[in-house]
Formats: structure tokens, sequence, C-alpha cells
């Protein structure tokens, strides 16, 4: 099982450098924590903590995993990833582990923004919040590995403001703000069409204590799928030859 | 060590980089790989060493097929690129660790190997630095202890002593001989340096335009009269540093 060795082998040694990178895991929970101290009291006023949270976990997933493709344009750059690319390490395992390596960072923050939103008046099941977390790995898992293949190919230089800029609109299209139910109609099936609405609702779902339902199973699935298509994805960009 | 037959790369868009090249490398030679820029050096290298396809021909590398064997290839071969492959913020020790363990090393026989190569290339003591912190030559040094962590039976250099004041090129010549007469490596090398083609290797390859245009021991192409300067004027018209860029070719 030299995948999973290799996989693991990766995995903790960029575990080990997103966790010497302290800078980067406090100031991409800033953003959110932020939101849940200033934007939270007033949200509090129309909804609910319950509906808010997952939606700041959803902004963080977004622009953790999804700007995950930084490292590798580093890495790229620096020759480190040509060097990885001539030892017999599994293609794969080369993204699966800096992949799984970028959720443990996305799992910190997520925590950390749970606690803060349990202190600001969260009342969610602990058992609906660990399971939103496990949701928020996978999401992280398909985010991460799509931000590394899309770092792989476009123009380095260009993929900080183009994820950047598609973050947003992806982000306000989730319902992360406010539900899309109060939408409009041509704003409510333009959100259906992205996969983060329906990993958010899911999340709430969790989140209100509702775990056997027909949003959840299809946030779950979702969010799988998304993981399982983008994996399979970096996995072909890793082993195109210009990579 | 080496044997190609007819390999040969074309680019999408139509450019032909490499056009039929045949050679052969024997076990234990030093073969420089000479060539203007955009001659089509390093889409060879890159070929021989998995990271780029074939488009034609064969190649049988450390003994196995470059296309149907490239893991097995990987396995036998060390590579070190022109740019190196060290991160700027991460621990080299930790790095080479890494590196041997992707290897199929365990953790204590890389812990050891790692040790062993930094004693071996005078870089004890520097294996928490950060690849940032390191001189141009140190980083050349662990460059070539990255090529080095699995023993590879074949080594490949793609200008090894780029931007390494003398000191450190003479240096790093020494290295590889001594590699080569104690370990018995197989070194195949690119350089722009005609000097050091002259030093270390026993035999020369030169390519033009994607083919091979001679190939001899730098004695015998010199043939006691010029210099590899004049022979390699003569052979491509073109001096060693003219023409455009080798990147990407």
């Amino acid at each position: 099982m030299t995948v999973v060795r290799d996989t693991w082998l990766i995995f903790r040694h960029n575990v080990r450098i997103s966790l010497r990178q302290k800078a980067g895991i406090v100031f991409g929970v800033l953003q959110p924590l932020l939101y849940l101290a200033l934007f939270g009291p007033l949200f509090a006023t129309i909804g609910t903590w319950e509906i808010l949270v997952p939606g700041l976990l959803l902004q963080v997933a977004l622009f953790s995993a999804g700007m995950a493709g930084f490292g590798i344009v580093f890495d790229a750059r620096s020759g480190v990833l040509e060097r990885l690319r001539v030892t017999p390490a599994h293609r794969v395992a080369l993204l699966l582990g800096r992949v799984l390596g970028t959720s443990v960072t996305l799992l910190i923050q997520s925590v950390v923004l749970v606690a803060a939103g349990y202190a600001f008046g969260l009342r969610a099941p602990v058992p609906g919040a660990l399971a939103g977390l496990v949701l928020m790995i996978l999401l992280g898992i398909g985010l991460a590995a799509l931000s590394n293949a899309i770092a792989l190919t476009m123009n380095p230089d260009a993929f900080a403001p183009v994820m950047g800029t598609a973050m947003v609109p992806l982000l306000l299209l989730s319902g992360a703000f406010l539900p899309m139910s109060m939408a409009p109609g041509w704003l409510d099936a333009l959100s259906r069409v992205t996969p983060f609405r329906h990993v958010l609702e899911a999340l709430r779902e969790l989140f209100a204590g509702r775990y056997a339902t027909g949003t959840v199973a299809a946030g779950v699935a979702v969010a799988l799928a998304l993981a399982v298509a983008c994996v399979a994805v970096g996995t072909r960009v890793f082993n195109r030859e210009n990579a | 060590m080496i044997k190609t037959s007819a390999l040969s790369k074309t680019f999408p868009g139509g450019v032909e980089a490499v056009r039929g090249v045949d050679m052969a490398v024997e076990a234990g030679e030093i073969v420089g790989f000479l060539g203007p820029n955009g001659a089509g050096k390093t889409t060879t290298m890159r070929m021989l060493t998995t990271l780029l396809t074939p488009s034609g021909g064969s190649a049988t590398v450390a003994g196995h097929d470059l296309v149907t064997g490239p893991r097995e290839v990987r396995r036998r071969i060390g590579y070190v690129s022109q740019g190196g492959g060290i991160g700027p913020a991460d621990p080299v020790g930790e790095e080479l660790e890494l590196h041997a363990m992707l290897y199929g090393m365990r953790p204590a026989e890389a812990r050891e190997r790692v040790a062993e190569l930094l004693d071996l290339f005078s870089l004890t003591g520097l294996a928490d630095r950060p690849g940032g912190a390191l001189s141009g030559g140190q980083r050349r040094r662990f460059d070539l202890a990255f090529g080095l962590v699995h023993r590879p039976s074949l080594l490949f250099l793609d200008e090894p002593t780029t931007g390494l004041d003398p000191q450190s090129r003479a240096d790093l010549w020494a290295h590889i001989r001594r590699l080569r007469d104690e370990h018995g490596l197989t070194v195949f090398l690119t350089t722009h340096y005609l000097d050091e083609a002259d030093a270390l290797a026993d035999r020369l390859i030169i390519i033009d335009h994607g083919v091979i245009v001679a190939e001899g021991t730098p004695a015998g192409l010199k043939g006691g009269t010029g210099t590899l300067d004049d022979v390699f004027l003569s052979i491509t018209g073109r001096s060693l540093r003219d023409g455009t860029t080798d990147e990407g070719r």
C-alpha cells in the first residue's frame, strides 16, 4: 500500500509546514470571527446563530481550502514540485497528502469559529456541530484539490485575483449571509446550480439538530461527489507532463 | 545505462524540440550533454527523467523502458534540476528525510542516510536551516544530496554549477568525480561551461536543432589542436551561449 504510505508522508509533512505558519491559520479565521463579532449581533435580530455560523464556516472553507493552490504555486516556482515528481511516489499521493494537510488547517479554523459561535450564543447540539465539521472537511478536500488543479493549470500570477474574484459570488450565491429562500426567483434558481448552497443547507440542518433529512443527504452527496471529482481532476493534472 | 533510439518530442503547436536522438551511455561514465540554447538539451533530459513523455522513438534508462516503466526508472535515477528543488522556508534536513522516505526508506534509515550525506557534502549543522538561509554553494550541495539520497545508479545534472563562484564550482566538480570514482555512479550532465565539460566529462554528446551532431571524448573532439570552443563553433555554427532560451524546449 505505497499510495497510503506516500499520502501519509506528504500529509504529515504538509501539516508540519502549516502548523509552523501560525499567522496563516490565524488570519484565515480572523475575517469570519470579525463577521461573527460585528455582523452576528445585527444578524441575530432577524435570524439565528444556527443560520449564521454555518454560513461563516462555508466562508472559511472557500477562502482557506479554495486558496490552497497558493502553496503549489510556490512549490512549482522553487522546483520542489518537480523534485517530488521525479520520485517514485504515486501522483495521487502527492495531491492527496497536500489536500488532507489543508483540511487539517481548515478543521482548526472551523473549531475556533464554532467555539467562538458558542460563546456568542450558538445553541447547536454538539453531535450536529461535530457532524458539520466532518462535512466541512469533506468539502475542504474537494475545494483544495480543485484549487491545486487550477493553480497548476493557469498562469501563476493570475491565480490569486481569479480565485479571489470567483470566491465572492460563490459565497453570496450559497446563501452564507442570508438564506436564499429570501432571494428573488432567478437568484434562488442560480444559487441551486452551485454545490455550496446544498452543502450549506445540510450544514444548517445539522446545526439545528436534524440529521436524517433529505437536505442533509443531498448536501453530503454533493460534498462527496465534489471531493471525488476534484481529486480525480487534480490527479489528472498532476499526471500531466507539463504540470 | 541509457540507450535511446529515434527519441523525439514534438510539442503542441508542432514545435519539434527533439528529432530522433540515438545515444548510449555506459555505466560509470560521466557524459556531458552540450548544445546551444534551444538545441533540445533540456527536453531530452526531461524525457529521460520521466518528466516529459516522448512523442516517438524509445529509450531504456537504468534498465527500464521510459514509457512502460516510468516508476521503475524513477526508483533508479537521481535528478538535480537547473534551479534546484529547495523551498525557501522549510528546514532542508526535514525535506531531505521526506525525500528519502518517498523512496521507501524507514524513518531511522532515512535519518541515517541524511546524516551520511550531510557529512559527505560538508553540510553538517545546516540541516535545520530553511533553504532561503543557505548560500548558493550550500544549496547546490543540498541539491546533489537530494539527487543521491536513494543511492541511484544514474544521476542527471542539469546545469549543475550555473551561478556558482569558482571555488564552489571546483568543490562541486570534486564531489561529482568522487561519486563516480568511489561509488561507480553514472553521471549525465548538461552544462553551458565548456571548461566544465572538458574537466569533468569522459565523453561529450553535442545536440543541435534537436539532433545529435557530434560525440566523442573531449580530447578526440579537440583533435589535439583547437579548444572545445572552436570545436563547438565549427560543429554548430554557434557559440554555446548563442540562440534563444532553452526554457521549455
